[in-house]
């Protein structure tokens, strides 16, 4: 990889004044590397990071990616990487107008790194540069241990969707709250609430004997308060702080913490070493997280401002049919399939048009006549203010689910399409499913990133007990004991894992000759499951 | 339908157990099911998360990539092993094909590939005739059809599949070699007998063989010797019982011999392989992919210990028997009716016959079924087996359970157990039953079997 020429690079430069100039805000510095496909095979299965640890899964990947290649041009790479100073990627031979382009649409990923929330984790340090000291730790570490390190990197890695993401994030919010349980809270929340299950009056009750005793005295009312409620229950200190345990177990602490905190196995002096090796995936992984989950907002931020920076760039007038044809290839809707930078451009465009007319008030919504809706403009003009608010405060699924409404779907004609199988000309046949907005937003939903919630606990015999909290989905089966594999030998000790598998009653088929309706409902059953791992060995019972 | 109908009255007549017609009439109601039913086919859409800005952007830099030889393929085997060792199964998965588009020229990849086990949401299973939803943008009311695709016979489906270009592309056969040379080395599958060469006609190896008198590239010196001494008698030079003295040798300009490169040529073992397999409604999901990609593994590792001088035959049977002209097709093709065994035996034997491959090559028979047969007591099957065991060098019969018998009993089986063939011509006639769920380490443990 080498620089790219100070030619582009000046282009380049003149490109940030123009983007600081309509209101975008990101770091000065940027660096520019021209790329080579030999390059991009290598960066490809490291997510475009050059400093990413080495890990063997890697190279079957790169042969994959290889083998897919005689098949398949084209695969995902990223042109930009969220890092300090921002890396962008570049081909050798790329016109003047078209390095213009990307590098608007670079900035525009850049601006979005830097300022969206979700991304609030990655601020404060270079990835790259932390993804390169723990390349060395673990290439040190492999001279060491040898294969071991694999191991470590691939059973983390078997876990690495379960980190705890929002907790990390919630650190910088300032609502997390730090204080300790004390023992009123716990009498009054816990305690007396589902230990005693006590009716609503004696519960009003007790408030009233705690606010009695603050009126007699003020400073002294809750140590008293609380002796009388030691002497009246005598198991009260000893439920009070195992529940301060367990809160403090389970505050901001994911399944990578939790292994390596109580983990004896982890802990045990020899073998120290695997929790920088867990932490390195860990942390890799938290910062990959909100690029997952905020595709659709990034590029359609990134396309909304190309388009908007390329057609005012006074440099480069004369390219605008050439920047018409790659922006059209970009950003046009398919007529079947989801384009994540046609969807958010148009999204933006779409808010940006609301806010302008003053639409998003209350004012407006409580206006049902469509010609009046149709025609309303409060001439507000506060469009750009507000795609700026989206672009700080949102994910996928909140824009998704907050902005994709009927006239939104009507006005670019979008649908949720079908794909049948239609016996008699056999065939699949794609058609029109729905024009609705709510079964479009739906299924815009259904296809965004969401990894199970796995709560952990202990067994009184010190076995990890993983719960999957059901949303309506099962598991992948078949990844289940290589998973459980690998955290069995992380904790050391068996592992219980309770899912929700489901039973599919097909319903039985149309008769033959009757028109095709609407496809009967499929009978669904859900049972609750309970895995075993035990020494390497999966297990599986039903739970009633 | 209606003649698998009457095959089946027929064989009724002739008397069939209970067991026997329940297994006929499952397979009948199987192919009534799975009839004209295919794989989905890969969406033509793409979702959100397969934009990426490079292809998008600057397509150009994608789309030529470089290619290196699969150098670490020796060293991720290796490493494989090593993991067995240490307790944990293994995670190479080799021999998994990547299947070509449908623009024509298709092409075999073999690829090491693995999976990140991780905990992921499902979708609850698929439904057969109703795909998932899907974005779309444009004109049409609800309900309206906007495009369609043929349900094609020979699918096109997504990974996990195989193919080969009409004629067979030198990249995949280079990479059945490779796999070939993993296999054997690194599986330890068996290495093969020779069983006689023949002259080849069109390999030549050069040499330095041939001997020239006056120039050439390198001197023979033994034969430059005796052709002085042999001058020197003739000039009386050297005489019986005298001392001969070197320095008085005369040396004439053809007493200089040289060896010189020269084509000669090649002696080399040929194969000729005859992959069945079985595609009748019993076989349909699980047991053909099992067969099918264990004959793509044999298929490899005979590429390798012929030096690429394999020929194959594809030929597949259900009630009749046909050979159809590549592996694309052999894999794909998933129409079915009955099953008869005896009919793939016999065309097998008819080929051989008509095309004299018996004096020439080195023949081997793989034959994929999940192990039910409408001849229930092998009554046509074992005559046609037995013929086919006079001339072939190894028949490797391979039984994918489909589970819908009884494990360990299926026709297939019972009739060979009964035949002593088994064990009478233990050299040339294996069996191997695998479970529906067998993994590819148990692929590759079968094929020891039937090879070694």
């Amino acid at each position: 990889m080498e620089l790219i020429s100070q030619h582009a690079k000046k282009i380049m430069e003149g490109c940030k004044e123009r983007a600081r100039d309509m209101g975008l805000s990101f770091q000065d510095e940027s660096l520019e590397y021209i790329v080579t496909n030999r390059d991009l095979l290598e960066l490809s299965p490291k997510n475009m990071i050059p400093t990413l640890y080495d890990y063997w899964v890697q190279d079957v990947e790169i042969l994959k990616e290889k083998g897919r290649y005689e098949l398949y041009p084209g695969n995902p790479y990223e042109t930009v990487i969220n890092t300090r100073p921002a890396i962008s990627f570049y081909n050798d031979n790329n016109p003047d107008w078209l390095n213009v382009m990307i590098f608007y649409h670079v900035i525009g990923h850049i601006d979005f790194f830097q300022n969206n929330l979700f991304f609030r984790h990655t601020w404060d340090y270079d990835f790259s540069s932390r993804a390169l000291s723990d390349k060395r730790m673990i290439a040190k570490l492999r001279s060491e241990k040898g294969r071991w390190v694999d191991y470590i990197i691939e059973f983390s890695r078997a876990i690495d969707n379960l980190v705890g993401y929002h907790r990390e994030l919630a650190k910088y919010s300032g609502f997390e709250k730090t204080e300790d349980l004390t023992r009123l809270d716990f009498y009054f929340d816990i305690f007396i609430q589902q230990e005693k299950k006590a009716s609503v009056a004696s519960y009003v009750k007790e408030i009233e004997r705690y606010n009695g005793l603050v009126s007699e005295d003020p400073h002294g009312a809750e140590d008293r308060f609380i002796e009388s409620v030691q002497t009246k229950h005598a198991e009260f200190e000893s439920l009070y702080e195992k529940a301060r345990k367990e809160r403090r177990r389970r505050k901001s602490i994911d399944i990578f913490q939790f292994l390596m905190r109580y983990s004896d196995f982890l802990n045990k002096d020899e073998n120290k070493w695997m929790l920088m090796v867990m932490e390195a995936v860990r942390a890799t992984s938290l910062y990959f997280q909100p690029q997952i989950r905020t595709k659709i907002l990034n590029e359609g931020w990134a396309s909304y401002w190309h388009e908007e920076l390329f057609l005012n760039d006074d440099r480069i007038n004369g390219h605008e049919v050439d920047f018409a044809t790659v922006n059209a290839k970009v950003t046009a809707m398919p007529r079947v399939g989801l384009n994540p930078y046609a969807l958010g451009m148009r999204l933006f465009t779409y808010i940006e048009d609301l806010g302008n007319k003053g639409k998003i008030s209350k004012k407006f919504q409580f206006i049902t006549n469509m010609e009046l809706r149709k025609k309303f403009d409060d001439k507000t003009l506060t469009g750009r203010d507000f795609i700026f608010q989206v672009r700080e405060n949102c994910s996928d699924s909140m824009f998704v689910n907050t902005f994709i409404d009927q006239d939104f779907v009507d006005l670019h004609r979008l649908f949720v399409s079908g794909k049948r199988l239609n016996k008699e000309r056999m065939t699949w046949q794609y058609y029109v499913k729905s024009r609705d907005a709510d079964q479009y937003k739906n299924m815009v939903l259904d296809s965004l990133y969401h990894p199970p919630s796995i709560e952990i606990g202990v067994t009184d015999d010190n076995s990890l007990l993983l719960n999957h909290v059901f949303e309506g989905k099962p598991l992948v089966k078949e990844y289940i004991k290589g998973t459980l594999l690998g955290i069995e030998y992380l904790w050391g000790k068996q592992v219980y894992l309770d899912t929700s598998e489901a039973q599919v009653r097909s319903a039985p088929p149309a008769r033959a000759g009757q028109p095709k309706t609407e496809p009967p409902p499929r009978e669904i059953r859900w049972k609750r499951v309970r895995y075993r791992m035990k020494d390497r060995v999966l297990s599986r019972k039903e739970l009633n | 339908m209606e003649q698998l109908q009457a095959l089946y009255e027929q064989l009724k007549k002739k008397g069939l157990t209970a067991e026997q017609k329940r297994a006929i009439e499952l397979e009948i109601r199987l192919i009534e099911k799975h009839q004209n039913q295919a794989h989905i086919p890969p969406p033509d859409s793409k979702k959100i998360m397969d934009y990426a800005d490079l292809p998008m952007l600057q397509d150009s830099m994608v789309m030529h990539p470089v290619f290196n030889a699969m150098q670490t393929l020796d060293d991720l085997v290796s490493r494989d092993i090593q993991r067995e060792k240490d307790g944990f199964p293994r995670k190479i998965r080799i021999g998994k094909m990547i299947k070509p588009s449908q623009d024509g020229e298709e092409k075999v990849v073999i690829v090491p590939t693995t999976v990140e086990e991780k905990l992921l949401h499902d979708a609850i299973s698929e439904d057969e005739e109703e795909a998932e939803g899907d974005g779309g943008s444009g004109d049409g009311e609800e309900g309206e059809v906007i495009g369609e695709q043929p349900i094609r016979q020979e699918q096109g489906a997504g990974e996990g599949g195989a193919g080969q270009g009409e004629g067979g592309t030198h990249e995949s056969d280079s990479n059945a070699y490779d796999m070939g040379r993993i296999l054997t080395e690194q599986f330890q599958l068996p290495n093969l007998k020779d069983k006689g060469k023949r002259r080849s006609l069109t390999h030549y190896v050069y040499d330095l063989t041939d001997r020239n008198p006056g120039f050439g590239q390198v001197i023979d010196k033994k034969a430059t010797l005796r052709s002085l001494i042999e001058t020197n008698i003739g000039l009386g030079r050297i005489k019986e019982g005298q001392k001969i003295d070197p320095e008085k040798l005369l040396i004439s300009p053809t007493d200089r011999i040289y060896r010189i490169l020269s084509r000669e040529k090649d002696y080399e073992s040929q194969a000729v392989v005859f992959f069945v397999r079985d595609y009748s409604g019993s076989m349909h999901g699980a047991p053909t992919e099992l067969v099918v990609t264990q004959h793509v593994l044999i298929y490899s590792w005979l590429t390798y210990q012929y030096e690429n001088q394999v020929e194959t035959r594809f030929i597949l049977h259900d009630t009749e028997a046909r050979e159809v002209d590549n592996f694309h097709t052999y894999y794909n093709l998933r129409v079915a009716g009955g099953t008869q065994v005896a009919s793939a035996y016999r065309l097998v034997n008819e080929i051989v016959a008509e095309e004299s491959l018996e004096r020439d090559y080195n023949i081997y028979i793989f034959h994929g079924t999940d192990g039910d047969d409408w001849d229930t007591s092998g009554k046509e099957t074992i005559p046609e087996l037995e013929k086919m065991l006079g001339y072939a060098n190894r028949v490797g019969i391979t039984v994918a359970e489909n589970g819908y018998g009884i494990s360990g009993s299926t026709e297939v089986e019972k009739y060979l157990e009964k035949s002593g063939l088994l064990e009478e011509k233990k050299d040339l006639l294996r069996l191997d039953v695998m479970q529906k769920e067998s993994d590819e380490t148990r692929l590759i443990e079968g094929i020891r079997k039937l090879i070694s």
